[in-house]
């Protein structure tokens, strides 16, 4: 197995995690956004596991497992308040969801 | 142990009864609470009197402690000595007088509770003033006497120049007790203390100041508050406009008692100006200016209270001769003898304006002496009294004072003869332009009630024979007597001049009634001059008062108030809803553009932290 630098995979997990942003800050669909949390929570896991490799230590591991269970758990409650929201608004805009500000 | 406390007591619980209560009761129970808390005040002070005996050295009473911090510490300590005991009696006595002469004169007024409280409240200050073992107690009664003195000035509130009258005196006042308040503090770098047995006797072991110091300047100061209080020049402006008030007051505050309140403070600080020959000096000059000056517009004056307040700035004035010159005790006896007959001249004044309905103009009266002739004799008692006819009690007690004056300058005696002339004068142009002649005004006059006559008669006794009360001698142990032999030649000529005076205003207004009116036309410019008092009013408003209404105006007012402070506040509070405006901006509720402050946030950070930081 050739070896992959280490540096490659955190470049990689870097370039995710601009798109989780990029997507966050950019896009107007709720699902997009939450799929851009996703994304930015798993080029995190990414960055672990390679340090987590290299330090050859198992403190990565465990922190990329915590991360998947919240990633989860995040998942079910934030698809039930999208659900609510449209139930109500009949709208899956983030800017039409701006109430908070009053 | 006396209870002192129970002297300034009374008065006290008759202002709390008689304000809090007297709206709704009749005038009798005013009265009763009024008078009678007086009474009562009386009687307590000659029972101490009598239980203390002779005196030699002062009761003092100290009560609680009433400030403390660091090395301050002033008690609530009330004393009598020789010199307090004659100043209770003259106050609590004459104050009776005078409230049981207001239940006649004042029983058609409106606000008669109102008028009996204030009466009471002033009678509790003028008590503490003289019971006062420390300067600051005694700057208590000093300030409080000045409120009540506003108050009753100001009693017809609705009347605009007693409302004027009222806040002049206030102000005048102020100017005093400001000069009074840095001499207290003064004091107190100096001594470490304003308690009277500390500070005299600390004052004693100091060298006299031949050249002026910084006890010259303590008895200036004092001197200072005790012109306010005393109308003494230059403050005196306010004394005679204090007439607004009504009569009683006039007699009780502003010729009987308040007005003495410098006399006795400074009487009281003796042993302070004995070692302060320069200030004594100028109290000399001060209180001779003073009797001088008001002596001569007390000849023009038409109406008859402001020709007694005039009189009493004069007579003031002979009292600070008298201290000035060191014979304190004769300065303390004139405030006695004075006390009973200026009272005297303001009730008699008052009964004939109560008879008249109101008037006060001389040119206005005349002919009243068969109408009112209680009221007649009794000011004709008063009036020879002032005038310094032997033996009745002015003779004494100005006596005294022209003596001292004469050992210590022989001119400050003749200028103080000249003015007996002039007060002979003045006093007896009033009662013969009351009294004597035919009537000029369209009154029918009546007899004043018992009430008014009684206290007239009493102080009309108190009059001619108050100059027997050996008061110099009684303050032999406080005062040293004032030195020089008695030279009966001295005497000859100031009751000749006294006498004098009494003729030419016979001649002038009784033998021929229309010389007075062609001399004043003669003079002309002289008689404008000293009939509007010197000007001085004006003189005030435009070196004083103008500027600095101008000055608050166009500086304090537009620049200070509302350039300055309401610019910084205005500009402050315009700067902040300008911020909060830009800042509002930020909080639109807009998820995503939070998202955004977040991560600039976090690239501003990692930014922060890659930069080479100090080594650690």
């Amino acid at each position: 197995m050739s070896h992959v630098p280490v540096s490659w995979y955190l470049i990689l997990s870097a370039i995710l995690f601009t798109l989780g942003v990029a997507g966050f800050l950019f896009r107007r669909s709720v699902i997009t956004v939450f799929m851009s949390i996703e994304l930015m929570l798993n080029a995190v896991n990414l960055s672990f596991v390679a340090f987590s490799y290299q330090l050859k230590q198992v403190n990565g591991h465990i922190f990329t497992f915590f991360v998947m269970v919240v990633a989860a758990a995040e998942a079910a409650v934030g698809l039930a308040i999208i659900l609510t929201v449209f139930k109500n608004r009949a709208t899956l805009e983030v800017d039409e969801v701006d109430s908070m500000k009053h | 142990m006396q209870h002192l406390w129970l002297i300034p007591a009374f008065p006290l619980a008759g202002f709390l009864v008689n304000g809090l209560l007297g709206r709704r009761r009749s005038n009798a129970f005013v009265n009763l609470v009024g008078a009678g808390s007086v009474l009562l005040s009386l009687a307590w002070v000659l029972k101490t009197l009598l239980a203390l005996g002779s005196m030699e050295t002062a009761h003092a009473e100290r009560y609680f402690t009433w400030i403390e911090s660091g090395t301050v510490n002033i008690g609530f300590e009330l004393a009598v000595d020789r010199l307090s005991a004659v100043m209770l009696l003259v106050v609590t006595g004459v104050g009776f007088l005078i409230h049981v002469y207001a239940t006649g004169y004042m029983s058609h007024e409106g606000g008669y509770y109102r008028f009996f409280a204030y009466l009471n409240l002033f009678m509790f200050f003028m008590l503490i003033l003289v019971l006062a073992n420390n300067y600051l107690l005694l700057f208590v009664g000093w300030e409080g006497v000045g409120l009540c003195s506003y108050l009753l000035i100001g009693f017809y509130f609705l009347k605009h120049s007693a409302s004027t009258a009222a806040n002049k005196a206030f102000i005048v006042n102020r100017i005093g007790d400001f000069g009074f308040s840095l001499a207290l503090f003064l004091m107190f770098t100096k001594f470490g203390s304003l308690d009277f047995a500390k500070v005299f006797p600390a004052a004693g072991r100091l060298p006299i100041e031949q050249e002026a110091g910084w006890l010259t300047a303590i008895c200036l100061l004092l001197l200072v508050g005790a012109a306010g209080k005393s109308a003494q020049v230059p403050l005196y402006v306010w004394l005679p406009d204090a007439m607004e008030g009504p009569t009683p007051v006039s007699a009780l505050i502003h010729a009987a008692t308040m007005v003495t309140a410098g006399v006795y403070m400074v009487a009281r600080s003796s042993a302070l100006f004995l070692h302060a020959p320069v200030a004594m000096e100028v109290v000399a000059l001060v209180g001779l200016l003073t009797a001088v000056l008001a002596a001569t517009i007390g000849l023009t004056q038409y109406d008859i209270k402001k020709v007694f307040a005039y009189s009493t700035v004069s007579q003031l004035g002979y009292m600070f001769l008298a201290l000035g010159v060191g014979a304190f005790s004769a300065g303390i006896f004139h405030v006695v003898t004075h006390a009973f007959f200026k009272a005297l001249l303001f009730l008699g004044a008052g009964s004939v304006i109560h008879a008249l309905g109101g008037e006060q103009d001389l040119r206005h009266m005349g002919g009243l002496r068969k109408q009112i002739p209680i009221t007649f004799a009794t000011l004709l008692c008063a009036a020879v009294a002032i005038a310094g006819v032997p033996p009745f009690s002015g003779f004494h007690s100005k006596d005294e004072i022209l003596l001292a004056a004469h050992h210590h300058a022989p001119w400050m005696y003749w200028v103080g003869v000249i003015t007996a002339a002039m007060t002979a004068f003045y006093v007896f142009r009033a009662i013969f332009l009351t009294f004597f002649g035919e009537a000029r005004g369209h009154h029918h006059p009546h007899e004043s009630p018992p009430s008014m006559t009684v206290p007239l008669a009493a102080l009309a006794l108190l009059s001619l024979g108050g100059g027997y009360l050996h008061v110099s001698k009684y303050l032999e142990p406080l005062f040293p007597a004032p030195e020089g032999a008695h030279d009966s030649m001295l005497v000859i000529i100031s009751v000749a001049a006294g006498a004098g005076g009494i003729a030419l205003a016979w001649l002038f207004y009784v033998v021929r009634p229309g010389l007075a009116d062609s001399l004043a036309t003669s003079l002309g410019g002289v008689y404008r001059l000293v009939y509007n008092k010197y000007f001085v009013d004006e003189l005030y408003a435009a070196a004083v008062i103008r500027p600095t209404i101008e000055g608050s105006r166009a500086v304090l007012w537009r620049v200070m108030d509302a350039a300055v402070i309401d610019g910084l506040v205005n500009g402050i509070g315009a700067r902040c809803q300008g911020l909060g405006g830009v800042l509002r901006r930020s909080q639109s509720g807009n998820i995503r553009s939070y998202a955004a402050w977040v991560v600039l946030g976090a690239v501003f950070l990692l930014w922060a932290l890659g930069q080479p930081g100090e080594s650690r």
